[in-house]
């Protein structure tokens, strides 16, 4: 231990966000050193963890044992290059939100700020651990501690009803999940019992173990990543939360889900099956598809994003099941395009999704409205906010040159190579999944038409809005520093190929350093130059030159032949800001389309009535379809147990004797 | 008894027999007794009873550790925990109380079929141990079975402090027979869970009759959850 390796630099500066933490719950009512002085601590924790990473992504794997926890079972930690990217992941948005939430942070009537901090640096060391971990139990550790870290932090305005349920529901299937992890670890633990990865990846028993294994741990991450049906909490928990907490679990929680699928299903399994591929890729389609239209429809803003990152997941998911198609096909060079497109995507929706939500934590404070159709108009209030929110919504929609786009071009483009499968029915099936994809982009850019035009352009729909006021200094260097990762990220697509390279070497064999960059740093071309290339700095030019002249030129042709005249105003005699577009108008058309997808109720008033009221509730169908079921036979099955419960303190005792006697005669024979 | 028997057995290892008859003797008297001031009473002497086995295994075996325990017992249950439920009889007026209970010679059937079992389920136990006293370890069990009987069928919360504690000195015979005691650190831990265990339940006693006006323990029933 003479020389610090990059693994404890790791573990340092988590133990610095633990201190953090420790120093803000010693002074809980403290507001003035827990906002100004911790976070901003935290904040450069995180890029500490960051450039660590970014050097642990390029070295060999590092191993280190701590003797902590129980006795005879410590933690095994391990640092490759699939956590270090993870890592860089969690370094590089938590400074960002961890600056916001310095300038976010108000005196409120919800959990003290002192324990607000303390939790929110748990939860950030608690990620990190998860991907250190190197054994099932430090795993599982850090994973709950990060469960119920999150659980306490969105309920931090505890004393909602509201959000006291929306938590519920989150740590209900926080802990239903994790019971799947914990049994997939089980079964790849085997026979022996022995935890630790190391000896999973010796696993080698063959039939259904492994597929079960997969599918235990499919529904443990899924329930984390929100993909469906499990999503039910996304869009629950997402609204309840403070919105750094919020930005932190969208943007980096639900990642920590994509870490231990990937790092299940290619590290510690060995062989896939195709077929696991194809599960994934139908489960990703059908969570995208459902996500954005779901989000297309939203009136509260923060809960459209949820939706919006329940997309995002399914693209994810989308890429990850093709990379296990491909590389059960043995084409590690593809595995390693669709695996690139994957993990691009990871980090760029770590990036685009904290700042919209940081952007609507600002809304928030200034407006104390979620609820779009009492927004509008707050460009002229809000122009950093607004500037900022239009780069997370382009690069959310998938626009050149932002981020979105590199990631959701890759993925369209390991698309295109499927026809060498040796798969007939794939053959016929990727297409339409490739068309569908499409689709969904296209949805998500309208949702994120919606989400900015109705909350900042347009007129303010309500008066109070006149009153908003822009985002502070400490809140402007969060968002400035997600807003220019996303356009760096966009502008720079190769340099993040060099970085994602060790990761996919690690996971498929494969990687794209040498053929996507071959041809210079501006241009992008995944696998060949005449197949497709993409550059985003010539793009990034084109529209710096023309959009100066078709200003001009709509100002000079178009304006220049204005004429105003007083004339009837053309049924116009009059305009009020209720007479824009509102949120469920605009969202009308998808609704139509979708109708089988919601479960809609409606109250129309009638004709005669003096104060008439409009109702329209849509709600997730899945509620009835699935988990209220679910929720009755669970209460059935309580009744019947809870009939023990007779309140006597006598029969408790009885309880207690007969299994003492039952255990003694037992064990006697 | 066959006389050889007798000779084979030491002096000593008589009186822990002894003992040993006395406790399962004292834990019948308790499981009738109706009145409280007698159970405590009755409490009192299995502790002396306990104190006198623990003293003699500690002289016969050498074990100086167990001079120590014996003491404890001494203290704790012979003078310190008799005296503070006496107080607490006598400030919460209850020291006449005879208290309604499951039909007593049923009870007695029972706290018979239990000694039965327990002498079963010692038996390998008993094979195993090599110390002088390990016949005594299915009458140990016994105890604490008989303990936990009362601790059930009784509706008062004196009382059924009385068997808790009771519960607890079977324990502590069964650990002295078996092993020639448990280390010094777990009974030190033990004899202070006791002591704190007391005092909560003293402040539970006052709490509960301030609340229900009695202390029957019946009354809680109307906590359940609905």
């Amino acid at each position: 231990m003479s020389q610090l390796l990059l693994i404890d630099w790791v573990l340092i500066t988590a133990l610095g966000w633990l201190s953090i933490g420790m120093v803000g719950v010693a002074f809980p009512r403290n507001f003035i050193l827990n906002s100004r002085i911790l976070y901003p601590l935290g904040a450069v924790g995180g890029l500490v963890l960051a450039l660590i990473a970014l050097t642990g992504i390029f070295a060999s794997p590092q191993i280190r044992i701590l003797p902590l926890g129980m006795p005879g079972l410590p933690f095994h930690l391990r640092l490759d290059a699939l956590s270090s990217f993870f890592l860089l992941l969690l370094g590089t948005a938590s400074a960002g939100i961890s600056i916001y939430a310095a300038g976010y942070l108000r005196k409120g009537d919800g959990t003290a700020p002192g324990l607000q901090c303390l939790l929110y640096h748990v939860f950030l060391a608690s990620m990190a651990f998860v991907m250190l971990a190197d054994d099932g139990y430090a795993f599982m550790v850090a994973w709950e501690t990060m469960a119920l870290s999150s659980f306490f932090l969105v309920t931090s305005e505890h004393r909602h009803a509201e959000i006291r349920r929306a938590g519920y529901l989150y740590l209900l299937v926080a802990h239903v999940g994790a019971v799947g992890i914990l049994l997939s670890f089980g079964v790849m633990a085997g026979v022996e019992g022995d935890y630790t990865f190391d000896a999973m990846r010796d696993f080698s028993s063959h039939g259904f173990w492994p597929t079960i294994a997969f599918l235990l741990a499919l529904f443990g991450f899924g329930a984390k990543a929100g993909i469906l049906p499990l999503h039910i909490w996304l869009p629950e928990a997402h609204p309840a939360a403070p919105s750094p907490v919020s930005a932190m679990m969208s943007g980096v929680m639900l990642k920590t889900a994509i870490y231990g699928m990937l790092r299940v299903s290619f590290d510690l399994l060995h062989a896939q099956i195709w077929w696991w591929g194809v599960l994934l890729l139908l489960l990703g389609l059908a969570t995208a598809l459902f996500g954005v239209v779901f989000s297309a429809i939203q009136t509260d803003m923060k809960r459209l994003l949820a939706y919006s990152s329940i997309e995002n997941i399914g693209l994810i998911f989308l890429g990850f099941g093709l990379t296990l198609i491909f590389k059960s096909f043995m084409l590690p060079h593809l595995a390693a395009l669709a695996l690139t497109a994957t993990l691009y995507h990871c980090l760029n929706h770590a990036f685009f999704k904290s700042l919209l939500f940081l952007c609507t934590g600002s809304v928030l404070h200034a407006t104390r409205e979620r609820n779009l159709g009492k927004l509008g108009g707050l460009i002229h209030r809000m122009p950093w906010v607004t500037w900022l929110a239009l780069i997370g919504v382009l690069a959310a929609s998938g626009l050149p040159p932002l981020n979105g786009f590199a990631s959701e071009w890759l993925l369209l483009q390991s698309f295109l190579f499927t026809s060498g499968l040796p798969q007939g029915y794939l053959n016929m099936l990727l297409p339409v999944i490739a068309g569908a994809v499409a689709l969904i982009s296209a949805f998500a850019g309208f949702t994120m038409v919606k989400f900015f035009g109705i909350v900042f352009l347009g007129q303010p729909r309500e008066e109070k809005l006149t009153q908003a006021h822009d985002a502070g200094r400490l809140e402007r260097i969060g968002l400035l520093w997600l807003g220019v990762g996303c356009i760096l990220l966009g502008l720079f697509p190769n340099v993040v190929i060099v970085l994602l390279d060790p990761v996919t070497r690690l996971l498929v064999g494969s990687g794209l350093r040498g053929t996507a960059g071959s041809h210079g740093w501006w241009l992008l071309a995944p696998i060949s130059q005449d197949r497709a290339s993409y550059s985003p700095a010539i793009f990034l030019g084109s529209i710096v030159i023309f959009m100066p002249l078709v200003y001009w030129a709509v100002k000079r042709f178009y304006h220049g032949r204005l004429k105003r005249v007083p004339a009837w105003d053309c049924g116009f005699p009059l305009q009020t800001a209720r007479m824009q577009d509102t949120a469920e108008g605009f969202g009308q058309p998808i609704r139509r389309i979708f109708s089988p997808f919601f479960k809609r109720t409606r109250e129309h008033p009638s004709p005669f009535d003096s104060q008439p009221r409009y109702l329209s509730i849509v709600e997730d169908p899945f509620w009835y379809w699935l988990y209220l079921p679910i929720a009755k036979i669970v209460e059935r099955g309580t009744q019947l147990i809870a009939f023990l419960q007779q309140g006597r303190i006598a029969l408790y005792l009885l309880y207690s004797f007969i299994t003492l006697l039952s255990l003694l005669v037992l064990t006697r024979g | 008894m066959n006389p050889s028997l007798i000779q084979a057995i030491p002096l000593s290892g008589q009186v822990i027999n002894l003992c040993a008859a006395l406790m399962l003797l004292l834990g019948f008297a308790m499981l009738s007794q109706r009145r409280i001031l007698a159970l405590i009473n009755l409490f009192m002497m299995q502790g002396v009873v306990l104190f006198v086995s623990t003293l003699v295994v500690a002289l016969t075996t050498n074990q100086h550790h167990l001079l120590w325990s014996a003491g404890l017992t001494l203290v704790l249950k012979v003078i310190a925990l008799p005296y503070i439920l006496h107080r607490l009889i006598r400030r919460l007026s209850v020291k006449w109380d005879i208290e309604t209970l499951f039909n007593i010679p049923t009870t007695m059937l029972v706290g018979i079929v239990l000694v039965v079992i327990a002498f079963n389920v010692a038996q390998p136990i008993s094979q195993m141990s090599g110390t002088i006293t390990r016949s005594t370890i299915g009458i140990a069990l016994a105890c604490v079975l008989l303990a936990f009987l009362m601790l059930i069928t009784r509706s008062k919360a004196v009382p059924q402090v009385v068997a808790f504690l009771a519960m607890e000195n079977g324990l502590f015979f069964a650990a002295t027979s078996a092993t020639y005691g448990m280390p010094m650190v777990v009974e030190l831990g033990i004899a202070l869970d006791v002591m704190v265990g007391m005092v909560i339940l003293g402040v539970f006693f006052f709490q509960i009759r301030q609340q229900f006006d009695s202390l029957d323990i019946r009354h809680m029933e109307r906590f359940k959850d609905k």
